[in-house]
């Protein structure tokens, strides 16, 4: 190479027509573009729910022959473990789309590029929805065919269910996303230890009034235990209750507002800090 | 006159009460190549750094391309790149890859025509395919070259940006960035501890050490200001706080056996 060899093409004004939306398509994109050439990655998504299903499908079984509780209703164990695999694997989903910059070392340039943090923010969101949708959808097809579970039968609910759960597994991916950028990528084992910390007063597989007391107040103060309890209420006893739908929606609004508010203000004193073009060395 | 790409008033970063860069002023007008020039520690990086608004001076104000970059980096950053050796482009990712999402990240029009263009103009034409995590140091940092050129920026940042080259290709770099220079028009701003290519590229040249701009000039101005043949017995008189014109005289003595 030498300097006569050197090729510039016609230099012109730039033409960029920067909009929130297409950065966050072009997130979705670059996210898109890994998974799609990661078999590995792409397998992972789906092994773990199904692997759950199938375990807590012979489970059911076996217990559908020595519990009445269970008999009443087959499939409210796998609906209920399917229901938590959402709520997982949108936090996982979360988390390792932003865990994915930073193990690349390309923090730096999308904090450099005209994406904006709450761009960002949702551009994961997205991520942890189609992450979640290509775990969960094989495992619940599975169900139907191997123990004749069908997570469908939720109905209409079963939407508002799964928001809910997808929209609370992000609001506790941002706030492990704030601990990662306060602490370093030291603290990033804690992407697949957060969720389990709330997983027994969520009520998955038993309702909140098993629960001591004073852990009742913590159950119904998550929005996961009025989710579940929503799910056992229509396959049990037939009965939407929007009232527990209702009280779901509205705390996990307060838990999305509060990791929107971590992320952006750890991202903040990052930039103080400077540590943006480094995490991730 | 147009207005300067950058304006930097009397900017100071502290970390943990160390200073890392203080009282730093300076202007990088439009078409100007402005090279920093310093030791590892002098304060190069955060200063980039803070111009992007990435690092929070703790004193000072900083505007590129008329806008302040505390409070609306945001109205700039579609019209400013980075190319840096802290930062990577996603390593399973291939080079086409790469590129068209930082393309659509920046709002380029046509990033596919873009993706030609600059694939022809940096040799990458054989590398699209290719995953960014298997490509040597030199394709890399072409690579970071045309994602830092995606959206044809009207000031360039680059930090150290033939660091990890061998000569060939670090020279070829060098050309490539003045030609570009001169038919785009746009601004640069370089640090760098590579004296040649300082001379080379740069029209102002700050000197920074112990995170304080301590000389600036030309760097023809420099050389004859210090009496000296080149740049690096400037910069070894500034580094090394010797007297000017004493640089290279004080070499450490080795013990004898």
């Amino acid at each position: 190479m030498s300097e006569n060899t050197v090729n510039i093409s016609a230099p012109g004004a730039p033409r960029v027509h920067s909009r929130p939306l297409s950065r966050i398509g072009a997130m979705i994109l670059r996210h898109v573009y890994l998974i799609r050439t990661s078999i590995p990655r792409l397998i992972e998504l789906m092994y773990w729910p199904t692997m759950q299903m199938i375990l807590w499908g012979f489970i059911t079984r076996f217990l559908l022959t020595n519990s009445s509780y269970i008999a009443q209703a087959a499939g409210v164990l796998i609906s209920a473990v399917l229901l938590w695999d959402v709520l997982f694997r949108g936090q996982l989903g979360f988390s390792l789309s932003f865990l994915e910059e930073v193990w690349s070392r390309n923090l730096g340039n999308l904090s450099v590029s005209p994406l904006r943090p709450s761009e960002f923010l949702v551009s994961l969101m997205v991520m942890s929805l189609l992450r979640t949708l290509i775990g969960v959808l094989p495992a619940a097809g599975l169900a139907i065919v191997f123990y004749e579970a069908n997570l469908f039968a939720l109905g209409l609910p079963l939407i508002g269910f799964f928001a809910i759960l997808l929209m609370f597994g992000s609001a506790i991916g941002m706030m492990v996303c704030a601990l990662i950028l306060r602490a370093g990528q030291g603290a990033e084992s804690v992407a697949w230890l957060a969720v389990f910390l709330i997983a027994p007063v969520s009520a998955i597989y038993y309702p909140v009034s098993i629960l001591p007391e004073w852990l009742q107040i913590v159950a119904w103060s998550l929005p996961s235990a009025p989710v579940f309890e929503g799910m056992r209420a229509i396959l049990i006893d037939g009965t939407p209750r929007f009232d527990l739908m209702a009280h779901a929606l509205g705390l996990v609004m307060v838990y999305l507002s509060i990791g929107a508010g971590l992320f952006l203000h750890a991202f903040h004193v990052a930039r103080r800090r400077g540590v943006l073009l480094q995490i991730g060395e | 006159m147009s207005n300067p790409i950058v304006e930097a008033w009397n900017l100071a970063k502290s970390f943990n009460g160390t200073p890392a860069v203080r009282d730093a002023s300076f202007t990088v007008a439009p078409g100007q190549t402005v090279a920093l020039l310093g030791a590892n520690g002098a304060g190069k990086t955060t200063t980039i750094s803070m111009l992007l608004g990435l690092i929070l001076p703790s004193a000072g104000r900083v505007r590129v391309l008329g806008h302040d970059m505390v409070r609306h980096r945001y109205r700039a950053l579609h019209r400013i790149n980075l190319s840096s050796p802290y930062v990577d482009l996603p390593r399973r990712l291939t080079v086409e890859q790469n590129l068209l999402f930082f393309g659509r990240l920046y709002g380029v029009a046509a990033p596919k025509a873009r993706l030609a263009e600059l694939a022809h103009d940096l040799n990458l034409t054989g590398l699209l395919k290719q995953p960014g995590g298997q490509l040597s140091a030199g394709q890399k940092t072409r690579v970071s070259l045309a994602k830092a050129l995606i959206n044809k920026p009207e000031l360039l940042l680059l930090d150290e940006p033939t660091a990890s080259l061998d000569p060939d290709t670090a020279d070829w770099m060098r050309g490539y960035l003045k030609t570009y220079r001169a038919r785009s028009g746009c601004a640069i701003l370089l640090a760098s501890h590579n004296m040649m290519e300082v001379e080379r590229l740069a029209d102002q040249v700050l000197i920074m050490r112990h995170g304080r701009i301590v000389d600036r000039g030309a760097p023809g101005e420099l050389i004859e200001r210090y009496a000296h043949r080149n740049l690096e017995e400037v910069f070894l008189d500034i580094a090394r706080g010797t007297e000017p014109g004493t640089a290279g005289q004080d070499v450490p003595a080795v013990a004898a056996r």
